[in-house]
């Protein structure tokens, strides 16, 4: 097999033909959406989005489902905003811009290591779970904030700044640090013992244990990791929007990144998900929703469209598997 | 595997019948029920308004249309699947049937369109998890999304209005008790027969418990489950346009987060959410549990953000509980 066929055969090459293609037709119809311009507000759409992805790919490839992303995210962004508001000092000395985003990390962190002690300890089922912190963080997020949001004002101006540009060709921060964080989970994957045993533990979760692998330790760690990067793109949210809104931060933020990640080709039934597919699948929501304006669509048929984009993304993954199947039940005739 | 080779099972089933008020005691409607019973107490404390009946029957409209959808969830769970859409569906049926009748339908056509179309979604949901054979955690997340996108894109920020004679469905009163309440428990009455003593409603049971087992004796189980996804539907579109009469008007927002509470109401009445185990009188108690505790959480002026984190507590706590008396009577 030649390597273009292999890549070819791959399931990321759908997903970037479709993108090519929905490019192409709307730029058919309007041609200023083939500009650098646009290409710019794509990549900015996409930064929060990419960040939670990356956990939900290794939720989802673990066999479970986060669907208390959003609240984490409003809980951690709220922490910091709260911190800025009140210009907290620590031992006699101020808090320097940037410790917003430690912070953020270590309590979304902590609120995703909350998750799976939950699951891991009752042996509860994940959704559940979730659907549940995903009521009680969001009520935190107003506790620990009055029920005000954030105002421009109080997020330190350095902090926005990363939105806006950095001294390489003017390409905002966040697009950056959210590349290195898909960079970051590739290798961690890929390339440590523990990526491949969430593999491992998604694709049979009883034979996992009997391998040596430590289920419930994997599965924390996994929570672990989907709360920190929420927490991360809750302070990007910050820094990207300039204001924290106890009820608006982060609601329907799952929703969106279950998408992404689902047409990426990371597999419900666990075990299967690549960081480029996820990364694809994650720039071609942002295409969508940078054309839906300039089609004339109007925003609200957003929403409607990342739930036929989740069960389309369903369908197809069903069709892989069932001729993945066909093809194993070939080789073994 | 292991067990059988030990002598303890055998001891186990020569052991003497339990007492009947022991297996009462396990079973988890009765800690729903004293929880209620708890907590009318806690709430006549706070107010004396909570040993008004009238004033308890008021409230509970605000949440029947939610309890009776979680009755039927209930038999979902049961039965092995679960459906986290039918909030959305609620929303988008309420949607259908505003802007039908807005844009000149007579309203009992716009109610049936409205039906058909809650039985739509259910269909969409039944062809998704049972013909294609797709997960019902994920399917409904999806077609979650997709309603009440839908729903947003229908009715887009505003709000329908419907007409004045329509509003007030939670006005009307049978025998002192608001209809929405009357249709819950008449609801609540027939599922409870239908779950406990037919066929069907046996069946249910053995699909959850063991889907495979289950198929091999020759239960239909697709047709079973189909029905059931089918009936979710149908009754969330029912409950939408309840809520639209009793709101008298109709925004994409109805209801939103609504499936918290439902499956809370399930698992408040100890249905297991690995399938096989609940019941009917469960749900039952725990919807008024859940309208005494929010009913009381108002009425103590419980901030709405402590009340959140209260609903989401409550709903870990439950199936936390719910495990733990099942694994109890596993032994």
């Amino acid at each position: 097999m030649t390597t273009l066929r292999k890549i070819f055969l791959r399931r990321e090459a759908g997903i970037a033909v479709m993108i090519v293609l929905f490019c192409l037709a709307v730029g058919a119809v309007k041609p200023q959406f083939l500009t650098l311009d646009q290409l710019r507000i794509i990549l900015l759409l996409t930064p929060l989005i990419m960040i939670g992805a990356m956990g939900q790919m290794l939720v989802i490839v673990a066999r479970h489902v986060d669907l208390s992303i959003g609240s984490m995210l409003g809980v951690s962004a709220m922490v910091s905003g709260m911190l800025y508001r009140y210009d907290a000092t620590w031992f006699g000395v101020d808090l320097p811009w940037w410790s917003g985003i430690p912070i953020s990390i270590v309590v979304g962190a902590l609120l995703g290591l909350g998750n799976g002690l939950l699951i891991t300890l009752f042996r509860l089922p994940a959704i559940i779970v979730t659907l549940g912190t995903l009521s009680l963080y969001r009520g935190l997020t107003f506790i620990i904030s009055n029920a005000k949001q954030i105002d421009r004002q109080w997020i330190p101006s350095e902090l926005k700044g990363l939105a806006q540009t950095s001294p390489i060709m003017g390409i905002p921060w966040i697009i950056f640090i959210a590349f290195g964080v898909a960079l970051l989970t590739y290798f961690f994957a890929m390339h440590t013992r523990v990526g491949r045993q969430i593999f491992a533990l998604g694709s049979n979760p009883v034979a996992a244990p009997l391998r040596g692998i430590k289920v419930n330790q994997v599965t924390l760690l996994v929570f672990a990791i989907s709360g920190a990067l929420s927490g991360l793109a809750g302070i990007l949210y910050a820094s990207r929007w300039g204001f924290v809104n106890p009820s608006n931060t982060g609601s329907g933020f799952e929703f969106q990144v279950i998408a992404a990640v689902v047409i990426g080709g990371a597999s419900i039934n666990g075990g299967v998900g690549t960081v480029l597919g996820t990364v694809l699948g994650v720039l071609l929501l942002g295409c969508v929703s940078a054309a839906l304006p300039l089609l004339g669509i109007p925003g609200t048929s957003q929403a409607a469209i990342y739930g036929a984009v989740i069960l389309i993304a369903l369908v197809i993954d069903r069709s892989v598997r069932q001729q993945g199947i066909a093809s194993l039940k070939r080789a073994r005739a | 595997m292991s067990t059988i080779k030990t002598a303890a099972p055998a001891q186990a089933d020569i052991s003497p019948v339990r007492p009947r008020w022991q297996t009462l005691l396990i079973r988890p409607e009765t800690m729903t029920f004293m929880l209620l019973v708890v907590g009318v107490f806690a709430g006549s404390l706070l107010s004396p308004f909570f040993l008004d009946l009238s004033y308890i029957l008021r409230s509970f409209t605000l949440y029947s249309e939610l309890a009776i959808v979680a009755l039927v969830l209930t038999m979902v769970i049961i039965a092995g699947e679960i459906d986290l859409s039918p909030a959305a569906n609620m929303a988008l049926s309420a949607c259908i049937f505003a802007w039908a009748q807005a844009s000149g339908v007579p309203i009992p056509l716009a109610i049936v369109i409205g039906l058909l179309s809650g039985l739509a979604m259910g269909a969409l949901n039944a062809f998704l998890v049972i013909g294609l054979q797709l997960p019902s955690i994920i399917v409904t997340i999806g077609t979650l999304t997709l309603f009440r996108g839908l729903a947003q894109v229908l009715a887009g920020d505003k709000s329908i209005r419907v007409p004045e004679w329509f509003i007030g469905v939670d006005k009307i009163m049978l025998a002192g008790v608001p209809l929405p309440v009357v249709l819950f428990i008449v609801l609540a009455i027939g599922l409870g027969i239908v779950l406990g003593g037919t066929i069907f409603g046996r069946n249910i049971y053995q699909i959850g418990t063991n889907e495979v087992a289950a198929r091999h004796a020759g239960i239909r189980s697709a047709r079973i489950k189909s029905t059931l996804f089918l009936l979710v539907g149908l009754v969330a579109s029912v409950a939408g346009i309840m809520t639209a009469s009793r709101l008298g008007s109709v925004r994409y927002d109805i209801a939103l987060g609504g499936e918290l509470q439902m499956v809370l109401m399930a698992m408040l009445g100890g249905t297991y959410i690995f399938g096989g185990r609940g019941t009917i009188l469960g749900t039952f108690l725990a919807a008024w549990l859940l309208v005494i505790v929010s009913t009381g959480m108002i009425v103590a002026n419980v901030l709405p953000a402590v009340q959140l984190v209260v609903l989401g507590g409550l709903l870990i706590v439950a199936i936390i509980a719910t495990n733990l008396i099942y694994s109890r009577t596993q032994r």
